[in-house]
């Protein structure tokens, strides 16, 4: 089962053509959701107009801009660096590298039919990745239910995306496992919600988040820092400023303080 | 909650919800919220931001006026490491029916230092009172 092209065995009762024109469609729509999302919300124009603004600060040279994209590349991106809950961090990674996965042996065992292993067994790998780390996300780790002490089976628009992703995954895998057309229509419907539902969706994050990470991190090293504070307890100059009178023998690491117990006091 | 869609931070449109505390402002891990600073310290058109940084055991401020005018504070939020020296309730016996009657609050009049001779005053720890703000 876990060796074999689902869609290969598809083929019989559905033109190949017609597979590869959905995959093509669902592209399509990707793309253009992405670009609604760009032009409704603004992105790009707020992007640029924040990305001037920090320009009339502190110049950086094209070394520190090079550096500045490869650690926004490595921490922001593939690692997920901005999540401060370790949980909510792997449960991302998770989802991410699973989604990635999922979706590009899709695309390469539909497109070449005779593709079987190692892209059947990627194609489940990933699945299941998403499906471990969606379902922990939603029962256990997002704050409405961790935190607020929401019923994990309170549904909003805004939980579009996670839940058509995981409503695709799961009755793609049931389909592929039990050749039910039951949860191939559901699978079908499901995939068509997650990458047309992008202009309602959380979707586009996967392109707009990097940016984001990005211009954050050129503000910091330039000084601009989105108007955030810059002055630390680490500069010897504040250390003997009279209102830090009161730390001069604490330690430089007080421990955490309201981060020491998660929220939960619903 | 509204997002402001200039600078996409999220701000309170309820007043009537708000006690301006900047609680959540500066509990906010990502720095998400903003506020509008209170007018008689700054006139619109600027931005109040801050940082609390536990860890340090600071609190920092940036105060942008609308003609460029910067203001940058910083401060300690506490002295101690976090949690050492809070007492611990729970391990504390519960108190009399003796105590619950009286006047006295918890720890008094221990904590007011009244058990080793009296309230302490400034002349009694050797200080005096100076006019004026002083730094």
């Amino acid at each position: 089962m876990f060796a074999i092209n689902p869609f290969a065995a598809l083929s019989t009762s559905i033109s190949p053509a017609v597979m590869q024109g959905f995959v093509v469609v669902m592209i399509v729509l990707v793309a253009l959701g992405t670009l609604f999302d760009i032009v409704h919300k603004g992105s790009a124009k707020y992007f640029f107009g924040n990305w001037r603004k920090t320009r009339t600060a502190r110049e950086l040279g094209g070394g520190e801009m090079m550096s500045i994209a490869v650690q926004t590349a490595v921490v922001d991106v593939l690692a997920s660096g901005e999540f401060c809950n370790a949980r909510r961090r792997v449960a991302h990674l998770l989802t991410m590298y699973g989604f990635i996965l999922h979706a590009v042996s899709t695309v390469v065992m539909v497109f070449n039919p005779a593709a079987d292993a190692p892209w059947a067994q990627l194609w489940w790998i990933g699945g299941l990745m998403v499906l471990v780390g969606g379902y922990w996300f939603w029962f256990f780790i997002r704050v409405d239910v961790a935190a607020e002490g929401s019923s994990p089976l309170r549904v909003m628009r805004a939980d579009l995306f996670i839940l058509s992703l995981l409503a695709s995954v799961t009755f793609g895998l049931l389909w592929a496992w039990l050749q039910s057309w039951i949860l191939f229509g559901l699978y079908i419907v499901a995939t068509t919600v997650l990458f047309g539902g992008v202009p309602w969706s959380k979707f586009a994050h996967m392109f707009f988040k990097p940016a984001a990470a990005f211009e954050k991190r050129v503000s910091e090293a330039n000084g601009t820092n989105q108007n955030l504070p810059t002055l630390s307890r680490d500069d010897p100059e504040q250390q003997a400023r009279h209102s830090m009178e009161l730390l001069r023998d604490a330690p430089m690491d007080m421990g955490l303080g309201i981060k020491r117990e998660a929220p939960r006091h619903y | 909650m509204h997002i402001d869609k200039t600078y996409r931070r999220a701000y309170n449109i309820e007043p009537n919800m708000c006690w301006e505390c900047y609680s959540c402002v500066k509990a906010c891990p990502q720095n998400a919220i903003d506020m509008r600073g209170y007018a008689d310290f700054a006139p619109l058109g600027h931005s109040v931001r801050v940082q609390r940084d536990e860890k340090k055991g600071t609190i920092a401020w940036r105060i942008k006026f609308r003609n460029g005018t910067e203001k940058n504070f910083l401060s300690p939020i506490t002295t101690k490491p976090w949690g050492q020296a809070i007492p611990k309730l729970a391990e504390v016996p519960a108190p009399s029916q003796e105590m619950r009657d009286s006047q006295l609050l918890y720890n008094e009049p221990k904590y007011l230092r009244m058990d080793d001779g009296g309230l302490h005053t400034l002349e009694a720890a050797g200080l005096t009172l100076k006019k004026g703000v002083y730094y």
